[in-house]
């Protein structure tokens, strides 16, 4: 690589006894072998003459490292694979991340990555790496702000295991990526050399130190001067780094310059032709600096996926928000939330086009009132929050189940108790959902497991409320809100959109709660209709809506709520089993883990193991089937993002541990002695992560290998 | 729009709505209670209006107050504690073409809902906001409420409020975008009825806190105030309340003020030495959040199609 050669004014060198030599520091694996670092004197006491001498030296040593490193310990293959002298290699996918302190626009340029290689006809999916503070202190290595895109010849589900490039801003902010486990030995780091010439001693230190640390790890660390390269075009790369990270990007990834181009024309369409132009400057700039510099070049041949065809690229909460405005539903009325807030940012912009208003309500109670007000009016109405919002609603949700309002509430779940992880992926919000009111608040409760169906639920939502007369849970997460992709483009048909506001007159001998003994099921007078009036309240009431206390109109009101429930139920079809459908081990999913998880699945089975996955979507009421579908298992798991104790702890029995949230609903709903592993890492599990615990698992009960 | 029918205007003109048109359930207000003479002057101010009965909500959270709809035949919504308003307003910015009128007390309103209380005055929309103040929780057996004078004794606090009570018309008053404020006491028929038409005819939030009766748990305060007339004041202005010499004579204390004066008004508020009755402001320009949130109600589906298409060509590739 010599992208190295244009930097560096003392870089590797230092002075003994006036003469310069050349310093390299040894990964730690090699040290035993090598020492801390190896040094050569270049035999002369004239700087110019050093720092002409001091790529050969550098260039020996390393090789001398590669040497040892090739004898003592394994290492990535990829790069070595991919010389330009053959051309772009092709490649079926790769994993990029591009990590900066917040602000340096490394989202920017990811996101840009990922929208050209969708244009591209590539299966993508990017997820966005966040700090949880707005603007954590710079080189910090909590403060990693960046992004992940994952580039394939097919449609991609899940961000998957670790990265084969890394684009480092700073080299701080890698560790904490690296504690994540989101790298591994082999994966190339192309880190920005600026920091070794620091006027501050301690960020040289720190930054020697860390390339020490990432020699350590097996990472391949190629140092780019981008700054000074950036230097040359503008006077504070801070502000187009990332384009011409970008430029770079598009070089090693063979992607399609003229979308690229248009694509950073759109982001800065707002501000001008002159800020389009600079960044355009900085990106060719880019491109023709690994062009000249970058020694490596892949092609990632388009998927040719029918999914891919017509698409849409969006995250979860854009396709939420454009899931509200397919469903007709015309009030969003919410509190700001992280993750959830970003879909009302989205409607903010958009949701005129079909009518609808955004309403910020002064606290997330009020949300929920206010949507609620609107439904029972008969208008459609929906809520979007986070876990800390679900909990302030709870009260109105029950009022929702007990006065049959129907109402779509969207939970984007981060990690909890109390404020948690804001930023962070869990799935802890399930049995508050299912459970979380006062009394018996039976309600729907469905979770989607894809960007696709966070768009796709929210009808199925509003119609569910609608029907069933009563508020729809759509559980998200962090890792949907955020994630990503291409989806197909739906079409759409009038019948998605509710029926107009029925003002006609009320037939005065039906009850405002004229119950179907067997399904619970009625319909509902809606304010402006005549004869139709009542009064609605949240406490006891009997069929003409009236306060009653007496137990055979609690008992009734009771039956008949729990009854559309169970009516719902009735309509479902048992879940697909995805593989076989009977063999060792079944892992029982929901939620933003499909895509992992059927990956890992598809992997085990590749290497012969008996294991098949299942996707729940609707978890109040549950699918039917399950007993049935588990039977045929030896053994069945959940999989899931939220907290159970671990078995192994000397403490825990199987009579007192906590099991993960689905597998504790799903025990009591079979009676079966289903088991889960689940952890609270804040970020998304990798297929590689699952695959473990389905070889572990596969293991113990002496499962085919 | 909204499914009417044609011929509406000659319905209406059909259709003459007696009291009787908007006599829910029978009160179980106790005896003596301020809440019926204000329950009496609702029906007698949707009756004066006209107002279809099917096109008027009323909205109340939970107490003594929040039992109105209850006692009325149009629709209602009886909610939760201290929720009214966010039901109200969302009902509201939907559907700007019902009539709403929030019922809510000194505890639903002014503890347990301030927050909504606040934000309900800035919003504006077009509804009718009657306080039931009586000093007291009454439902759940003699609190103290944020209004409960220090000398009143309640279960929570037997040797009376630890703290002053808090000053509902200073606070409301207070709030940006406040558009119609008055204060009025239960036991006088005219101004009640006078003072709740003109809320129910301001076209904004028409907020009225009523001074009420609870002679089960507080006798002592309507008491003293019945007793001790002097206490209170009488706003009078040619933009105020109208009442005839009867009144006049009842409230012998009388202040020429002008409703659009709101630095004036909030003199006379936090001049606790006389209670106000009367008109303390009303500004009928306030922007109304109930206009301003109903956009796109007569969309129809094929424009919303489009619309939607249009979005998706924002993320197409």
């Amino acid at each position: 690589m010599s992208g190295t050669q244009t930097s560096g004014e003392t870089r590797y060198l230092y002075k003994r006894d006036r003469t310069w030599w050349v310093k390299l520091a040894v990964p730690r694996q090699l040290r035993k072998v090598l020492g801390y670092d190896l040094r050569r004197s270049l035999h002369t006491q004239d700087i110019d003459e050093a720092r002409e001498a001091r790529w050969e030296a550098i260039d020996e040593m390393r090789s001398e490292i590669e040497k040892a490193k090739a004898e003592h310990a394994a290492v990535g293959e990829d790069e070595t694979k991919a010389r330009k002298t053959d051309g772009p290699q092709q490649i079926s996918e790769h994993i990029v991340e591009i990590v900066s302190d917040s602000g340096e626009g490394a989202q920017k340029c990811g996101q840009i990555l990922g929208l050209v290689s969708g244009k591209m006809g590539n299966g993508v999916w990017t997820v966005e790496i966040i700090p949880a503070e707005i603007q954590p202190p710079a080189r910090e290595r909590q403060g990693a702000s960046g992004i992940r895109v994952r580039l394939g010849s097919q449609y991609v589900t899940n961000m998957g295991n670790q990265a084969n490039l890394v684009v480092g801003f700073n080299e701080q902010v890698l560790y904490s990526r690296i504690a994540n486990g989101a790298y591994q030995k082999g994966t190339v780091v192309l880190l920005e050399s600026m920091w070794a010439e620091d006027p501050d001693e301690k960020v040289r230190e720190q930054y020697q130190d860390a390339l020490t640390d990432f020699y350590a790890q097996g990472l391949v660390v190629y140092e780019l001067p981008i700054q000074k390269e950036c230097l040359k075009l503008v006077e504070d790369p801070r502000k187009g780094k990332n384009m011409f990270v970008l430029g770079m990007l598009c070089h090693i990834y063979s992607r399609d310059v003229d979308k690229a181009k248009e694509e950073i024309a759109n982001t800065f369409r707002k501000k001008g032709d002159k800020v389009i132009g600079i960044n355009h400057q900085l990106f060719d700039a880019g491109y023709a600096f690994a062009r000249d510099n970058i020694d490596y070049q892949f092609e990632i041949p388009p998927a040719h996926d029918k999914r891919l065809e017509n698409a849409i690229v969006v995250n979860g909460n854009q396709a939420a928000g454009l899931g509200v405005m397919a469903a007709g539903i015309e009030l969003v009325a919410m509190y700001p939330i992280t993750p959830a807030t970003s879909a009302s940012h989205y409607l903010a912009e958009d949701f005129h086009l079909t009518g609808g208003f955004v309403h910020q309500a002064e606290d997330e109670i009020a949300a929920i009132g206010f949507a609620i007000g609107a439904s029972y009016a008969g208008q459609t109405a929906c809520t979007i929050t986070s876990g800390p919002g679900m909990a302030l609603k709870t009260e109105m949700v029950g009022l929702a189940v007990m006065a049959e309002i129907p109402l779509v509430i969207i939970d984007v779940q981060r990690g909890g108790p109390s404020t948690g992880l804001p930023t962070k992926i869990e799935q802890g919000d399930l049995l508050s959902s299912l459970y979380g009111a006062q009394g018996d608040s039976q309600k729907v409760v469905i979770a989607a497991a894809t960007i696709e169906e966070c768009l796709h639920f929210v009808s199925l939502a509003r119609k569910l409320a609608e029907s069933f007369r009563t508020p729809v849970i759509i559980l998200t997460d962090a890792n949907l809100a955020t994630g990503v992709q291409p989806i197909p483009r739906p079409i759409v048909t009038e019948d998605w959109f509710p029926p107009p506001l029925d003002q006609s007159a009320w037939d005065e001998n039906v009850a405002p709660y004229d119950w179907d003994e067997t399904t619970g099921l009625s319909e509902r007078p809606i304010p402006g209709m005549r004869n139709g009036e009542y009064i609605l309240t949240g406490l006891a009431h009997n069929r003409n809506s009236k306060i009653a206390y007496d137990t055979a109109s609690n008992q009734e009101g009771m039956n008949m709520r729990s009854r559309k429930m169970t009516a719902l139920g009735a309509t479902l079809k048992p879940p697909e089993v995805y593989g076989d459908d009977s063999g060792d081990l079944l892992v029982i999913g929901w939620g933003s883990t499909l895509g992992a998880i059927e990956e890992a699945v598809d992997l085990a089975r590749a290497e012969g193991k008996s294991v098949s996955s299942l996707h729940l979507r609707f978890l109040s009421p549950m699918e039917p089937g399950l007993t049935e579908i588990f039977e045929r298992f030896r053994k069945v798991m959940t999989i899931e993002l939220n907290y159970s104790d671990d078995p192994e702890f000397p403490m825990i029995t199987k009579e007192n541990r906590r099991y993960s949230q689905l597998a504790h609903v799903l025990r009591a709903h079979t009676l079966m002695d289903i088991d889960c592993w689940s952890i609270v890492p804040g970020h998304p599990l990798s297929p590689g992560r699952i695959g473990k615990v389905i070889n572990e698992h596969l293991e113990k009960i002496g499962g085919t290998h | 729009m909204f499914g009417l029918k044609g011929d509406w205007s000659l319905e209406v003109k059909d259709r003459y709505f007696t009291l009787e048109d908007y006599c829910g359930s029978v009160p179980r207000w106790c005896t003596g209670c301020g809440d019926h003479g204000i329950l009496a002057a609702v029906h007698r101010v949707c009756r004066d209006a006209q107002l279809r009965p099917e096109k008027t909500v009323a909205v109340s959270g939970i107490g003594c107050s929040s039992r109105l709809p209850h006692y009325m035949k149009t629709y209602g919504f009886h909610g939760l504690h201290g929720r009214a308003l966010p039901v109200a307003c969302g009902i509201k910015s939907r559907r700007p073409d019902l009539d709403i009128w929030v019922a809510t007390g000194d505890g639903d309103c002014f503890s347990i809902g301030a927050a909504h209380w606040v934000h309900a005055m800035r919003y504006n929309m077009d509804l009718t906001m009657l306080v039931f103040d009586n000093g007291i929780y009454g439902l759940t057996k003699k609190q103290t409420s944020p209004t409960t004078p220090m000398e009143v004794p309640t279960n929570t606090h037997p040797s009376g409020s630890l703290l002053p009570p808090l000053n509902p018309l200073t606070v409301t008053l207070a709030v940006t975008n406040v558009s119609f404020v008055a204060q009025i006491v239960d036991w006088n028929a005219q101004l009640r009825h006078q003072v709740i038409k003109m809320a129910h005819e301001h076209k904004g939030t028409g907020f009225v806190r009523i001074i009420q009766r609870c002679p089960v748990y507080v006798e002592s305060i309507g008491k003293t105030l019945q007793e001790e007339p002097a206490r209170m004041q009488l706003l009078t202005h040619e933009n105020g309340v109208q009442v005839d010499d009867s009144v006049k004579r009842l409230f012998p204390n009388h202040a020429e003020h002008d409703p659009s004066d709101l630095a004036a008004a909030l003199t006379i508020a936090a001049d606790t030495s006389a209670l106000p009755l009367g008109i303390l402001y009303r500004n009928p320009d306030a922007p109304r959040y109930d206009e301003i949130s109903a956009t796109g109600l007569d969309m129809s589906v094929d424009e919303r199609i489009a619309g939607l298409n249009q979005a998706f060509d924002h993320f197409a590739i």
